[in-house]
């Protein structure tokens, strides 16, 4: 699992895709993008994300915190101790927080409501914020095919959809970037990684079910907070604080567009 | 008569504004705009000014919204802005080293949070444009820019055009996806001169077959 190794995988299946490729140019991308799909059924056999899922598990239903109870009572949003189908149905709105809210948020909510653990989750990763990572995954992969179903029946969701669709297009920064401008139209990449167009129904359901997701080319969990983390540092914005209103508003618009999608989490990502 | 008929209509818009459908499209613009500023923080080198709008970015997130293109006159008063913005190297002398711009087109990194101020940016060239044919790893969210040179001769026209779209591509496509390298200085007056001889250099690999 060294990173050359990797890389050697990959470069192995770009180069099988080339050798199989005919002289005619047009055909090059397809073949490329033969090879990266090929590369992404041998890694997916096998998920490192399981490891998390299992600890997540075990976090759910284990006694913690200065309270020891287990987080079985936390509603997510279908209820008490409820964790099918809440994945594909968050963010949501929360009366009891008086607002909207996404997993990672509700789940840091329970935590502290239930269990008495304030996580310090301004820091990926960090200390608490590593249950948050693996509890997350366990509540993902119990909605794993089930269709998107982000709700839009309080206001406040409604409100929230209307702002993400805003905080995806603006651009802003010293490189004048927007979300959109990478995730706005169909079958482009940057290099060779493809890029989903989250205005459309399946590539936006299908980009909004991938995370958490195993990333082979750092070892590490990413859950959507963090993807979203990632891609506002690359756009070349200040960074989002974790759980603010833009990243929950641009799960609300990404999520409503995938309407109906199955979902695929956790994934595994080159 | 006409007086209860104005009771009733203020009535119902009260009533109105009481649920989400009821704001206009202006409100969402400006609760967008608040929830930006309270939901990021100048991490390492980033600064919060980065999330203000120069007129083009704002004309361009308006229009990306709305789903339709830009207002005809509006697009070309932002042009005209940039195309103001436009330095053209003081020397007369365009082109640089098309080896030391293949390099530069290979880098993306440079200009996050976590790069060091200061620090010489890359080009992000390839990370949307297919440049040389040698290349296999590169980006289609831009045109192929292989053969540029060979294409297109190397006229004053087409080195100023060419110096130009580096420099602030907004000043001939508004909305374009692509970033201003010389206006917000990602790249200094030395490299896109590296990028320009890469681009129409004869012997660069992108005029090659």
């Amino acid at each position: 699992m060294t990173k050359p190794l990797r890389t050697g995988f990959l470069s192995a299946f770009l180069a099988l895709g080339f050798a199989m490729q005919s002289a005619h140019a047009l055909e090059t991308k397809t073949e490329t993008e033969k090879g990266i799909d090929r590369y992404r059924e041998l890694i997916a056999d096998g998920n490192p994300a399981d490891l998390y899922e299992m600890e997540g598990e075990e976090l759910w239903k284990k006694p913690a915190g200065p309270k020891n109870v287990s987080l079985e009572t936390c509603d997510l949003g279908l209820g008490a101790g409820v964790v099918k189908g809440v994945y594909v149905s968050l963010p949501r709105y929360f009366a009891d927080a008086g607002k909207v809210m996404d997993l990672e948020m509700r789940l840091a909510h329970c935590m502290k409501t239930i269990q008495g653990i304030e996580v310090k989750d301004s820091k990926y990763n960090k200390d608490d914020h590593k249950k948050i990572i693996a509890l997350a995954t366990y509540v993902a992969a119990q909605s794993k095919g089930m269709p998107v179903a982000v709700p839009q029946g309080h206001a406040e969701e409604k409100r929230l959809y209307e702002v993400g669709k805003r905080v995806f297009f603006y651009r802003a920064g010293p490189y004048d970037f927007a979300c959109a401008t990478c995730h706005a139209s169909d079958n482009t990449r940057i290099r060779l990684q493809g890029l989903p167009n989250l205005t459309t129904n399946e590539p936006a359901g299908k980009a909004f079910t991938s995370w958490p997701a195993y990333r082979v080319g750092n070892g590490q969990l990413w859950p959507m907070q963090k993807r979203i983390n990632d891609c506002y540092r690359q756009q070349r914005f200040p960074e989002p604080v974790y759980g603010s209103e833009a990243t929950v508003a641009l799960q609300v618009y990404m999520g409503v567009n995938g309407k109906g999608v199955a979902s695929l989490a956790p994934t595994i990502k080159r | 008569m006409k007086k209860r008929i104005y009771i009733a209509l203020a009535a119902a818009s009260v009533a109105l504004a009481g649920c989400a459908g009821s704001y206009s499209s202006a409100d969402y613009d400006k609760m967008a705009k608040d929830v930006i500023m309270k939901s990021f923080v100048p991490t390492g080198q980033s600064k919060m000014e980065w999330l203000n709008q120069d007129a083009v970015n704002l004309a361009c997130t308006e229009a990306d919204i709305s789903g339709k293109d830009i207002d005809s006159a509006v697009r070309k008063k932002v042009e005209d802005e940039n195309m103001k913005l436009i330095k053209f190297p003081a020397d007369g002398n365009y082109f640089g080293d098309w080896k030391a711009g293949e390099k530069l087109a290979q880098s993306g990194k440079g200009g996050t949070w976590r790069d060091k101020p200061g620090a010489a940016n890359g080009g992000n060239c390839y990370n949307c444009h297919k440049i040389s044919n040698t290349e296999i790893s590169y980006g289609t969210l831009g045109p192929s820019l292989y053969q540029y040179g060979k294409l297109r001769g190397n006229s004053e026209a087409v080195v100023k055009y060419t110096w130009g779209k580096i420099y602030n591509a907004k000043a001939y496509n508004a909305c374009t996806n692509m970033p201003r390298f010389g206006h917000a200085g990602i790249l200094t007056e030395a490299q896109m001169k590296d990028l320009m001889a890469l681009l129409l250099d004869p012997n660069s690999p992108v005029n090659k077959n």
